[in-house]
């Protein structure tokens, strides 16, 4: 186990505290750098997905995570950042232009949607976001000559310095990795910044937060400007992935999936967003993948256990018609989030810290580090 | 004017029906400070529950109003004991996350045990309308109102005046001190989400022969009845029926005056609005925290 020995706070506040950070982020970059060269055309679009996923969890850590205003509203501030996107480059403007555009307009929203949410908590909150989605989604529905309405708007392929640079090329790849790369340096910088301590503050205590002087509707409205800002971003590569959007692509169902990402990530660190985005974009392949295979697999240990070819077949196909089942994603889906909120609270970075912590302790490891206290409820309606 | 009235009593049991859900709401949170987003699915699964009952088994309608309720009395209980009672006390963002997760997964199951069609329970208030000069009610939209009126000063009388409802106020204002007092916090707990499901199923059944029962009901009605419960004050019995009715009369009026695409949004607009002026909704306690 490695002792870190700090004397000042500039040691505390460091992003790499000692030389192993530089060598495992280091080799992990390498890889990313050489995967498109590797990887099937397949996996690399869902890491691509990987990336604009992981790019609005950080935006939604910045804001549930360490502001602790909880949002389902997030698919309206993506809805938003595509749309500009789309709008815009019709009229041939150019990729960083709207790109900073669409990042600018959203930020702007999402401040107008932090003014209303000072004055609300916990459910009252999250209700106020699923309205503010509502309301947009019905607004791209029916503001015809700008959203083209139902239909949808097609996204032409994106130029950057006069080069075409389709969907699937290693190019958009790059892209999207930089721009998640440079939103986490960037938050990792603000969080360390007195913006990102009073966001924590407010998080902790909002109480304890103002009368340490910490102007706490201000920092609110930051926190939601910010967190749609970067949402708005990735909304602008989502639509040049996707090629097409329409309003039924940004629903509650996607917000719930942003939200699904930080909480099986981790929410109280910048590396849950990203295994949590690599889950859920994962996690489609995944059961199509059993789906495909499972029955077979199950027959042949049937078989391995003596069991004869027409029983194994028998399983085979009963396997096979239960995966096929209409639903069963939904259902698998519910229970991975029940079974993530009830036994792995702190979520994949979490299990990851266990493990490490594990070894590093060896043999002295023990459970109860990672306890949960025991708590009572205690109303919060006399807030 | 007639059609203002015909607009308004459609509305009203509309509005019921989101009261009687955003009723369950309110219950469980009262008595635990815990929101239960799978609530219209219990609603859905309840209203499969008396499909059986009565559609495919054949069994009186009274009979098998009771047995769904029963039913899922139980399976609300269940449910509180799996996926709730571990995770009470903490931050209520994981509690939202468990019931959205318990949503998703009533969702698909029912979808697979009765399939994605649509499903209708024939009932005795199905035929037949009320005629009051030359306004028409029909009675499966009264039936809806009068129950929920029903459930509703029931629920309340329970909960301000048996000791039972007591002990389910005390043990959401602090459960430690409930203890202390002798309370049975997780029994009580239990017996809240009987009744929240209970209350869920009357919602479901009521509402079969008005809009059917499918796999999906829940969600969509659930997301009405999430507003009527703020609107309402989330804490307030009365107030989730006030919310629910607003909603629904606003809902029915923005869909016949206004133009299309008006009827789905003007009640979360209005919510909005109620929100920035009331931030506790209209009938909730505004109390200071003490530090």
């Amino acid at each position: 186990m490695r002792f870190l020995f700090k004397t000042d706070y500039e040691d505390d506040i460091r992003l790499f505290p000692h030389s192993g950070y530089v060598v495992s982020y280091g080799l992990l970059f390498a890889v990313l750098l050489i995967a498109p060269y590797v990887l099937s055309s397949y996996l690399m679009s869902q890491l691509v997905f990987v990336c604009i996923y992981a790019t609005v969890g950080v935006a939604l850590l910045i804001l549930t995570g360490f502001t602790g205003q909880a949002s389902l509203g997030h698919a309206a501030f993506l809805a938003i950042g595509a749309y500009t996107a789309a709008y815009l480059q019709k009229y041939n403007v150019p990729f960083p232009v709207y790109f900073l555009a669409a990042g600018v307009l959203t930020g702007c929203i999402g401040a107008l949607v932090g003014f209303p949410a000072l004055r609300l908590q916990g459910i009252y909150l999250v209700i106020a976001t699923i309205s503010f989605a509502f309301i947009v989604e019905e607004i791209l529905a029916r503001w015809e000559s700008v959203t083209n309405g139902n239909e949808g708007l097609r996204v032409k392929a994106l130029s950057l310095l006069g080069v075409t640079v389709s969907r699937d090329s290693p190019t958009f790849y790059f892209l999207c990795l930089a721009v998640l790369v440079l939103t986490i340096v960037g938050t990792l910088n603000l969080l360390r910044s007195p913006t990102g301590r009073a966001f924590v503050a407010i998080r902790d205590s909002e109480t304890a937060a103002r009368s340490m002087g910490v102007n706490v509707a201000l920092y609110k409205v930051k926190s939601f400007a910010i967190s749609a800002a970067i949402t708005g971003f990735a909304g602008v590569l989502f639509a040049h992935k996707l090629s097409f959007i329409s309003p039924e692509m940004f629903t509650l169902q996607l917000s719930i999936e942003f939200i699904i990402v930080i909480l099986i990530g981790g929410t109280f660190s910048l590396h849950g967003a990203v295994l949590g985005a690599i889950f859920i974009v994962m996690i489609d392949p995944f059961l199509t993948y059993l789906k495909d295979d499972m029955p077979g697999v199950i027959a042949g240990i049937a078989a391995a256990f003596g069991a004869g070819t027409v029983t194994a077949g028998n399983i085979q196909s009963k396997v096979a018609a239960f995966a096929s089942l209409n639903g069963l994603k939904g259902a698998i889906y519910g229970v991975i989030i029940m079974l993530f909120v009830l036994f792995e609270p702190l979520g994949l970075y979490g299990r990851w810290l266990k493990i490490k912590l594990f070894f590093q302790l060896f043999p002295l490891y023990k459970r109860a580090t990672f306890k949960r206290q025991k708590i009572y409820v205690k109303s919060e309606r006399n807030r | 004017m007639l059609d203002f009235v015909q607009q308004l009593v459609s509305g009203v049991a509309l509005g019921c029906v989101y009261g009687l859900i955003a009723l369950g709401f309110v219950l469980v949170y009262k008595a635990t400070e815990v929101v239960n987003f799978a609530q219209g699915d219990l609603m859905m699964l309840g209203g499969f529950f008396a499909f059986t009952f009565i559609g495919m088994m054949g069994l009186n309608y009274w009979i098998g109003f009771a047995g769904a309720v029963a039913a899922m009395a139980l399976f609300g209980m269940l449910a509180e004991r799996i996926v709730v009672r571990p995770i009470l006390g903490y931050p209520q963002f994981s509690i939202i996350m468990a019931t959205i997760g318990l949503g998703y997964f009533l969702r698909s199951v029912a979808g697979m045990i009765w399939g994605t069609d649509d499903f209708k329970i024939d009932t005795p208030f199905s035929q037949g309308v009320l005629r009051i000069g030359s306004l028409v009610l029909a009675y499966d939209k009264l039936s809806v109102i009068a129950a929920t009126m029903i459930l509703c000063t029931l629920l309340w009388l329970f909960f301000n005046k048996t000791t039972l409802g007591t002990a389910m106020r005390a043990s959401s204002e602090n459960m430690l001190a409930a203890y202390y007092m002798g309370i049975p916090v997780k029994r009580v707990v239990s017996i809240v989400w009987a009744i929240s499901a209970a209350v869920a199923t009357c919602a479901g059944v009521l509402l079969a022969p008005i809009t059917f029962i499918h796999s999906n009901v829940g969600l969509v009605l659930g997301l009405k009845a999430f507003p009527a419960a703020v609107l309402g004050g989330f804490g307030s019995i009365p107030g989730a029926v006030v919310g629910g009715v607003l909603i629904g009369v606003i809902e029915s009026m923005a869909g016949f005056y206004l133009p299309e695409g008006w009827k789905d949004v003007a009640p979360y607009i209005v919510l909005l609005a109620v929100l920035l002026l009331k931030p506790e909704g209209l009938f909730g306690l505004h109390a200071r925290k003490k530090v």
